[in-house]
């Protein structure tokens, strides 16, 4: 059993989300760095779409009121089991009446602590992510509060070594600016010479309203139509970068509306939509324009470097349990 | 006549708008997905307002592929035959769920009594689901209704609000903020994620509203 001690309306249960759903209006959802919820449950030898809990407002601390091995990877920030700091992208194993504390990060927005077997919450329409929007999925439909119980499956991973382990290089995670990979979306050309340059050049701050839903990004310029364009409502996928008419730009995220209307001038590249997802507010991006195949090449090269991460790490576990 | 972009790397949106939202090339969408979500390469197939959006796996398949294989199937469908169902939605008008009637009112030049009149006697169709879980957009709304979005949407707008925008009807099927014009409530629930079928509505469903206050 596991024990929040730490409410917040943003920090959720989370797995790789529903894939399928959209055409019941259901938002895929989701976790935000999907790399970084795949990493932990990897740790941990569990399948890579297990639920864990996605943190944003920090400190969040749990208790743990039993044994149980977990995982913390994602932002960087302090993380402490009891007094004993982890490093980054590490899996240790808890005693009964331990207490996980995470600090704010000094680099990323969201943690995740993943856990041996994973949470045990009902799957609804296929996924044990939770929906704010339709109050389904996760925990109850909602956020975690301060007092809430949650139980994980058992899993023989717990037999892990006492010391814990990690990756000795841990993820990347975006400095400085970001560089965010995107292709050109149905739009792009209907905006002026001048924006479509604009776009790739300038600078975007990612403001204080980027949320689960959209991130809002602000510069000098607003972007411009060559001349106003009324769309039928279309569906949206995440990494859809929508521009209203005052020209500022909004990255569709995981909890995004499935359909909308405004005109689209590019797709971010899944891979990349975690280095948003990382991005702080007040911090900065840069879009960087590819091209299909090379989009791509780039989505399968992450599945490729996931299943490799995944069959390393299994062959690590059974190598440091033989000690 | 279509255009496919990508929207990204894994997805195709085909737009065959012409203009104003068309009938019978909504059909051929509804139908045109009914095929694309067969092939085992597609994730889902996604209708809109006379477009659809297509999502398959990019680790195992080419977009170029599937543009190919989208047109295609776009070409060789007509219209969807599957048979409308009918749903009545009992709705009370006015009152403190009715507060843009006046504004409604306003902008057709009719009295709030019409506007009520011309809303409640419209026949509705389910063009597209999306959005919000369970939301319709819902086809067939007297034109003299087709008042623009707000201006600035409202913050939270109540689950059943009965409302209409951008030349459409709909219903909030949960609280959430909205752009769109409120005229009444209704009780119905019209999605809920532990149902067999979630959502109350099916594409192509025939929708009237009947008035009960």
């Amino acid at each position: 059993m596991i024990e929040v001690l730490t409410g917040s309306p943003l920090n959720t249960i989370q797995d790789l989300g529903r894939p399928r759903t959209m055409t019941l209006g259901v938002s895929r959802g989701g976790a935000m760095d999907s790399a970084a919820l795949k990493l932990g449950n990897l740790l941990l030898g569990n399948d890579i779409d297990t639920a864990g809990i996605e943190v944003v407002f920090f400190p969040f601390k749990i208790r743990f009121h039993a044994d149980q091995a977990f995982a913390v990877t994602g932002a960087r920030g302090v993380a402490r089991l009891d007094d004993e700091p982890l490093p980054p992208d590490w899996a240790a194993k808890a005693r009964a009446g331990q207490i996980l504390t995470l600090h704010a990060p000094a680099n990323g927005a969201r943690s995740y602590v993943t856990f041996a077997g994973g949470l045990d919450v009902p799957v609804v329409l296929g996924s044990r992510s939770t929906d704010m929007k339709g109050g389904f999925g996760g925990y109850q439909g909602r956020a975690l509060e301060a007092g809430t119980r949650l139980a994980a499956f058992p899993s023989d991973a717990k037999d892990m070594p006492s010391s814990g382990y990690g990756l000795a290089h841990p993820c990347d995670l975006p400095e400085n600016v970001a560089e965010v990979r995107c292709l050109p979306a149905a739009e792009f050309d209907a905006f002026t010479d001048d924006s479509q340059a604009l776009f790739f050049e300038q600078l975007w701050t990612v403001t204080r309203t980027a949320n689960r839903l959209g991130y809002r990004l602000e510069s000098e310029t607003p972007l411009s139509l060559r001349s106003p364009l009324e769309l039928l409502s279309h569906g949206i996928v995440p990494g859809t970068v929508q521009v209203p008419s005052a020209g500022m730009p909004i990255v569709q995220m995981a909890d995004a509306n499935t359909c909308g209307g405004y005109p689209k001038i590019a797709n971010v590249i899944e891979p990349d939509l975690r280095l948003l997802a990382q991005t702080q507010t007040g911090r900065q991006i840069r879009f960087i324009r590819v091209e299909l195949d090379e989009a791509v090449a780039a989505i399968r090269a992450e599945a490729v470097r996931m299943h490799e991460l995944g069959l390393a790490l299994q062959s690590a576990r059974t190598t440091l349990l033989a000690r | 006549m279509i255009r496919i972009s990508s929207a990204g790397a894994g997805a195709l949106l085909l737009d065959a708008a012409r203009g104003a939202f068309n009938d019978s090339v909504q059909e051929r969408i509804w139908a045109v997905a009914r095929r694309m979500a067969a092939l085992p390469e597609i994730l889902q197939a996604v209708p809109g307002v006379n477009n659809l959006l297509i999502v398959f796996d990019t680790i195992q398949y080419d977009p170029a592929i599937l543009e190919h294989s989208l047109r295609a199937v776009w070409e060789d469908t007509l219209v969807d035959a599957s048979p409308a169902r009918e749903i009545v939605l009992p709705v009370t008008y006015g009152g403190t769920f009715g507060e843009d009637i006046p504004v409604v009112a306003r902008f057709a030049g009719l009295t709030e009594e019409e506007v009520i009149a011309a809303h409640v006697s419209g026949e509705y169709r389910v063009a597209a689901i999306g959005a919000m879980p369970g939301f319709a957009y819902l086809t067939g709304l007297d034109p003299r209704l087709a008042i623009p979005r707000r201006a600035s949407p409202r913050v939270s707008v109540e689950q059943g609000a009965v409302s209409i925008g951008g030349g459409q009807a709909g219903v909030m099927p949960c609280t959430s903020p909205t752009g769109w014009h409120i005229l009444g409530k209704t009780e119905e629930i019209l999605f809920d994620a532990q149902r067999v079928e979630p959502c109350l509505f099916r594409l192509g469903d025939r929708v009237k509203f009947r008035r009960v206050g």
